[in-house]
């Protein structure tokens, strides 16, 4: 007699820990940039490419996991979050990847030395950013417990004090954001305008991460508001 | 008249072998089901499963099994209008059994989802309407039966949805959830005892205890009720005492040590789940073999007879042999097969579907605890309890009864005008 009765199948596989483990090679893939910035401010393109290999290498495996966790999503599928805000979610903490993989083959490519008298702003501006993502990374690893508790108020407020830091950290990386962009803006007269284009590019791109990074907060704030 | 007379004691051995094959099929199948949300959280072992299951279910049949055994055997027919021709219930009760012994066998070979209880009653209603006559079904009891069907499920949602609440508000939801764990869970250990002592007393101790003469008012009952609930309470918490908050777990999930907790629940909620099958499906393989043993030991269609207790006895043993030939690999798979449902929502879901099924048995409702079961986790998931239920796989389950019906239905008048011929 087969045992292939569908009642084992009622439960389907919960999308939380693919979810927490796309999050978790997000934030590897965005870590190694500050390796990548490393060689960078020393023009030593050999150790930048291998950086920018395993950064492309951990993109892609976010890439696949993001798959996975779209593919295991079907209609019929019974949540107590909205399937299209789980999407959306992935799709966002996604992004952040996306952004680190263009932001070092940006750079590589174009062997571009960020101009030394703003080398440490740089390094501080790309450490905050690095720093949400590993904040949005804190609070997404609360989802296990919070359907632990069924969305128990509790942890409902616990995540949203995670938000709190998490849009905090953003803050802080908008201001340092202004700062570089006002230090370049005097060197600005002296670089190859080409070179002070890419750089504001960059400059943008890595923004753009830690807004990513809250986006992914406000994302969970609004599967929590439910 | 004269067909029972002459072959009465060899439809009489048919059908004790039709029902204790079905009773095995049970057994080796369907406790399955009800256990599954034990084994597949890790609450209990498959070792632990069987010998819990082996003990419960019989004491469910045994105890508490009358009630819906009298339905299967004397409420969906109305057999006044038979009474001159009592061969014609016999065999229609063998064909019944043997229609859904067939069916099951094929949708457990095709991995079908179907109900034991869906079976059988769809076999007795179609061998009576075609083969007697439409008069000849109960069908106000049959409408009770099939409005129960729906009821059911919703019902044990409902009871699970609250139950998970509740264990969210007093436990889950607060900054020492161990402790509060520890303080709340021996009153749902409690509500287990009384329940299944309520039900087995109210119900079940009437064919135990006829005979030396003892009864005993409601609120009597009630009071020994709460003595049981007492005792397990105690127990459990004998078994609560010997858990201990493992920090190096809690690291990795904070709520690793509150679901060791629940997991001791569990272990008693599944008793409760093994006593409610045993005691709303034993029915299905003993009720038309009783019905047949009261035509062939009095010649005649008597309503008014009593069912000897063996027949409980002899469904019960059919169900503890069938966990132990064949239930113990079928628990084995389903242990490593099913998504873990963690103990704090498994419990909720067993309480909410145990106990909508031994209400229904005490009220001669035959239900199929497998539904039941299902209808309790969504109660759980619109809690929010549970990360994903596969919609597409509860529709097939409830689907499966539709078809299920007039399948049984239709072996069944094959069988009853085959044997009819043969005879």
């Amino acid at each position: 007699m087969a045992i292939n009765n569908p009642f084992y199948k009622i439960l389907g596989r919960s999308p939380i820990k693919p979810m927490q483990q796309h999050m978790g090679e997000v934030v590897n893939c965005v870590k190694l940039l500050e390796g990548f910035f490393a060689a960078s401010n020393n023009a030593d393109w050999v150790k930048a490419s291998s950086v920018y290999d395993e950064i492309c290498t951990s993109e892609r495996q976010a890439d696949e996991l993001k798959k996975q966790i779209r593919q295991h999503l079907p209609k019929s599928l019974f949540m107590p979050m909205p399937r299209t805000d789980l999407l959306d979610l992935v799709t966002t903490q996604d992004r952040i990847a996306n952004g680190a993989r263009d932001i070092a083959g940006l750079m590589l490519g174009r062997k571009m030395v960020i101009p030394e008298s703003i080398q440490n702003d740089g390094m501080a501006f790309l450490k905050t950013a690095i720093a949400a993502t590993e904040q949005a990374f804190v609070a997404i690893n609360e989802l296990d417990e919070l359907l632990e508790t069924g969305f128990g108020e509790r942890e409902v407020s616990f995540i949203a004090t995670l938000i709190e830091a998490l849009d905090k950290l953003e803050h802080e990386n908008d201001q340092l954001e202004q700062e570089l962009r006002k230090k370049l803006f005097a060197l600005e007269a002296g670089l190859p305008p080409v070179e002070v284009m890419f750089l504001y590019k960059i400059i943008d791109i890595v923004g753009e991460m830690a807004n990513d990074a809250e986006r992914v907060g406000a994302r969970l704030q609004l599967l929590l508001a439910r | 008249m004269t067909i029972i007379a002459e072959h009465g004691y060899l439809l009489l051995s048919l059908a004790c072998v039709f029902g204790f094959f079905m009773a095995w099929g049970i057994g080796a199948n369907d406790v399955a089901n009800a256990m599954g949300t034990s084994v597949g959280s890790r609450a209990l072992t498959v070792k632990q499963a069987i010998m819990i299951a082996m003990l419960f279910e019989f004491l469910g049949a045994y105890l508490a099994g009358g009630e819906v055994t009298a339905t299967i055997r004397k409420g969906i027919i109305d057999t006044a209008s038979i009474e001159d021709q009592p061969e014609l219930l016999v065999f229609g009760m063998l064909a019944a059994l043997l229609a859904a012994g067939t069916w099951l066998l094929i949708a457990s070979i095709k991995g079908w989802p179907v109900s034991t209880t869906h079976t059988i009653v769809g076999a007795i209603v179609g061998f009576a309407a075609v083969g007697i006559s439409v008069d000849a079904v109960h069908w106000p009891k049959v409408g009770k039966i099939v409005a129960s069907w729906v009821v059911s499920p919703v019902l044990a949602g409902v009871m699970s949805y609250a139950l998970f609440k509740s264990v969210q508000s007093l436990i889950l939801n607060h900054s020492d959830p161990f402790t509060r764990a520890k303080r709340f869970i021996p009153f749902y250990m409690f509500a287990v005892g009384f329940l299944m002592a309520m039900v087995t007393m109210l119900k079940g101790l009437k064919h135990v205890f006829k005979d030396e003469g003892v009864s005993m008012s409601f609120g009597e009952c009630a009071l020994y009720a709460a003595g049981a609930g007492l005792i397990v309470t105690l127990i459990g918490s004998y078994f609560l005492s010997r858990i201990k908050e493992d920090p190096e777990r809690d690291a990795d999930d904070r709520f690793a040590s509150v679901e060791r907790v629940f997991a001791v629940l569990m272990v008693f909620t599944a008793c409760s789940m093994a006593f409610a099958h045993g005691s709303n499906d034993v029915a299905n393989a003993v009720g038309p073999l009783a019905a047949i043993v009261g035509i062939v030991n009095s010649g005649t269609i008597a309503a008014k007879s009593v069912m000897p207790s063996w027949i409980l006895l002899l469904g019960g043993a059919g169900i503890i042999l069938g966990l132990a030939t064949y239930g113990f690999k079928v628990m084995a798979t389903i242990g490593q097969k099913i998504t873990v449902l963690t103990p704090s929502r498994g419990f909720a879901a067993e309480l909410g579907a145990s106990a909508t099924v031994v209400f229904a048995s005490a009220t001669g409702l035959p239900i199929s605890t497998t539904h039941t079961l299902v209808g309790a986790v969504l109660g759980v998931g619109f809690a929010r309890g549970i990360a994903a239920i596969n919609l597409r796989v509860v529709g097939t389950i409830f689907m499966s009864w539709l078809v299920t019906l007039p399948a049984g239905a239709g072996l069944s008048i094959v069988f009853f005008f085959i044997l009819k011929a043969v005879f």
